[in-house]
């Protein structure tokens, strides 16, 4: 059970004077259970990628399996890849037209050809599993916070169970709170289902703190694909191309270059404290 | 999806036909319009035929960009060709069945088909080479004497390069919209006519929403920036008439001379 991305290329605008090389070339292997983060800087091609493994767009040349089955062949049903890759958009505002909420988390479910009692039910459980209140089923989705929004909207793609979910920065325009809140809610999604997430984003910082696997893209084309550690030993390279590490990776590398014996390839901040404390301990 | 539409669309390149004034190409094209309803024979549409060639071949625009807009009429093009084709009196070429094809019907078909295509080719030469805000100022400076008779010139122009700005804006948008409800499994393509009507729901009503939020927005800062329309409002760049202009305006006036000269002239 997994995705695989073969040779893929991707062009914008064939022929045209506003032809750009999306994609480049791009192998990727996607195993169950995995928590990816894409990062790159926009225009670096991590939308047109995210959109390929759906099959909303096609690609110009290469191949995309999706547990073995190749998804451009004619006899493939895009509509069940759809339903077990989940694409959740940067705008909720995008896809959110019902009258209240919980109407508009059925949407999917519905689309599926699910029955009305089993659409509404997934929509209650998807609902609930991302964390928003029961007493706003019945509000307009148009009324609602950012935060709030997004999470109808992370519910509505949930709503068609899929296994895999795919978010485009779900954290823009948030405020950190609301940014913690959701993103704790994929940490649960992804331990108590088994779900395989993959957050694209350009903010390390988010990434760092809850991927086990960070793909970096640029200009097209996949730089890195590691885990996050070794991702930030590059941090010097990711400054050229406009990104940068994790605050605590600067901290922990200019102590070292103080002298003091510290770990340089801690990535989360608790774990800073502890390799801070211990060196110093050490040093007293 | 939806980006096979060309009105409207700038290519942008570097020639002569980009550096015109806006006002030379509108009126160019509104010449060239005239000129097509005036050519009753063969040698007209092959004078046509050279002019449209000689410029698309200097705005230095690729040729398939110029068809994309003939897609949009093909369908009118067929209804034209076969009314004019089998509904014209006149004498009698082939028939079979009810069906007769005259002479007559025949020549007007062809000519109507080529006057319809080159009338779209025509103006998107214009479209094509002139950025939307650049066409209004154009279209405005044109239309300035109708201020005298209190034609608000500047406030429907306004509104024409707020429109044609939101055509790629809201293209792109639907896009977006469209994508994001297909990955939610909605399906825009089967079913019958009523079917197709409700799946475009979900679609409309965040176009909608969209729609209205940017207008608010946009008014918003317009009226930050004190717009009041325009009354004594100057211009950053005014249109001025370079030496450029007056050769343009020069070949338009000798295409117009020969077209006369032609139509009065030459034998049928």
């Amino acid at each position: 059970m997994s995705i695989i991305v073969n040779k893929l290329n991707y062009i914008y605008g064939p022929g045209t004077a506003y032809e750009v090389q999306a994609l480049k070339n791009i192998n990727l292997e996607i195993n169950d259970g995995e928590f990816i983060g894409i990062i790159g800087h926009t225009g670096s091609g991590k939308s047109t990628l995210i959109q390929h493994l759906n099959g909303l767009i096609k690609a110009v040349s290469g191949e995309i399996y999706y547990n073995g089955e190749d998804i451009y062949d004619k006899d493939f049903d895009m509509k069940k890849l759809r339903s077990k890759v989940g694409l959740v958009f940067q705008y909720p505002e995008h896809q959110l037209f019902e009258v209240d909420v919980f109407q508009d988390v059925c949407f999917g479910p519905k689309n599926l050809g699910l029955s009305k009692n089993e659409a509404e039910l997934r929509a209650f459980e998807a609902l609930r599993s991302v964390g928003f209140p029961e007493d706003l089923f019945y509000q307009s989705p148009f009324d609602l916070s950012g935060g709030q929004k997004r999470r109808v909207a992370i519910a509505g793609v949930l709503a068609m169970n899929p296994d895999v979910l795919i978010l485009d920065e779900p954290t823009a325009g948030l405020d950190p709170k609301g940014r913690d809140e959701i993103l704790d809610q994929l940490v649960q999604l992804h331990e108590e289902k088994k779900m395989t997430i993959i957050l694209v984003s350009h903010s390390m910082e988010d990434v760092a703190r809850y991927v086990n696997r960070i793909i970096v893209m640029n200009q097209g084309e996949i730089l890195y694909d590691q885990t996050p550690k070794n991702v930030f030993q590059h941090y010097k390279e990711l400054e050229e191309i406009g990104l940068a590490a994790p605050q605590v990776t600067y901290i922990m590398n200019q102590l070292k270059e103080k002298g003091f014996r510290v770990d340089v390839n801690v990535t989360k901040i608790e774990e800073a404290a502890t390799e801070i404390l211990r060196a110093l301990g050490r040093q007293a | 999806m939806i980006r096979d539409i060309t009105l409207g669309q700038y290519y942008p390149t570097d020639s002569i036909i980009h550096r015109l004034d806006p006002r030379v190409k509108l009126i160019g094209t509104i010449v060239f319009i005239v000129s097509l309803f005036l050519f009753k024979d063969f040698f007209g549409y092959l004078l046509a035929t050279l002019f449209l060639a000689v410029s698309i071949k200097i705005s230095k625009v690729p040729f398939h960009f110029m068809m994309k807009g003939l897609k949009s009429i093909i369908v009118l093009l067929i209804i034209t060709v076969v009314f004019n084709l089998f509904l014209t009196p006149g004498e009698k070429l082939i028939e079979f069945f009810i069906f007769k094809i005259t002479k007559e019907g025949l020549r007007t078909a062809i000519f109507m088909a080529v006057r319809l295509a080159y009338l779209i080719v025509g103006s998107s030469i214009m479209t094509l080479t002139t950025t939307p805000n650049h066409l209004t100022d154009g279209l405005e400076k044109l239309l300035n004497p109708l201020n005298k008779i209190r034609v608000p010139v500047h406030e429907v122009a306004m509104m024409m390069s707020i429109a044609l700005r939101f055509i790629p804006i809201l293209l792109e948008e639907t896009d977006k919209i469209m994508k994001a409800q297909i990955a939610r499994g909605a399906d825009f393509e089967s079913g019958n006519l009523i079917k197709k009507a409700k799946s475009l729901v979900p679609l409309l009503v965040p176009l909608f929403i969209s729609a209205f939020r940017r207008a608010n927005d946009l008014a918003m800062a317009m009226e930050a920036r004190c717009y009041q329309g325009g009354t004594g409002r100057t211009k950053m760049k005014p249109l001025v008439y370079k030496k450029i202009d007056g050769i343009g305006f020069g070949v338009l006036a000798m295409y117009l001379l020969i077209c006369i000269l032609v139509n009065q002239f030459v034998p049928v």
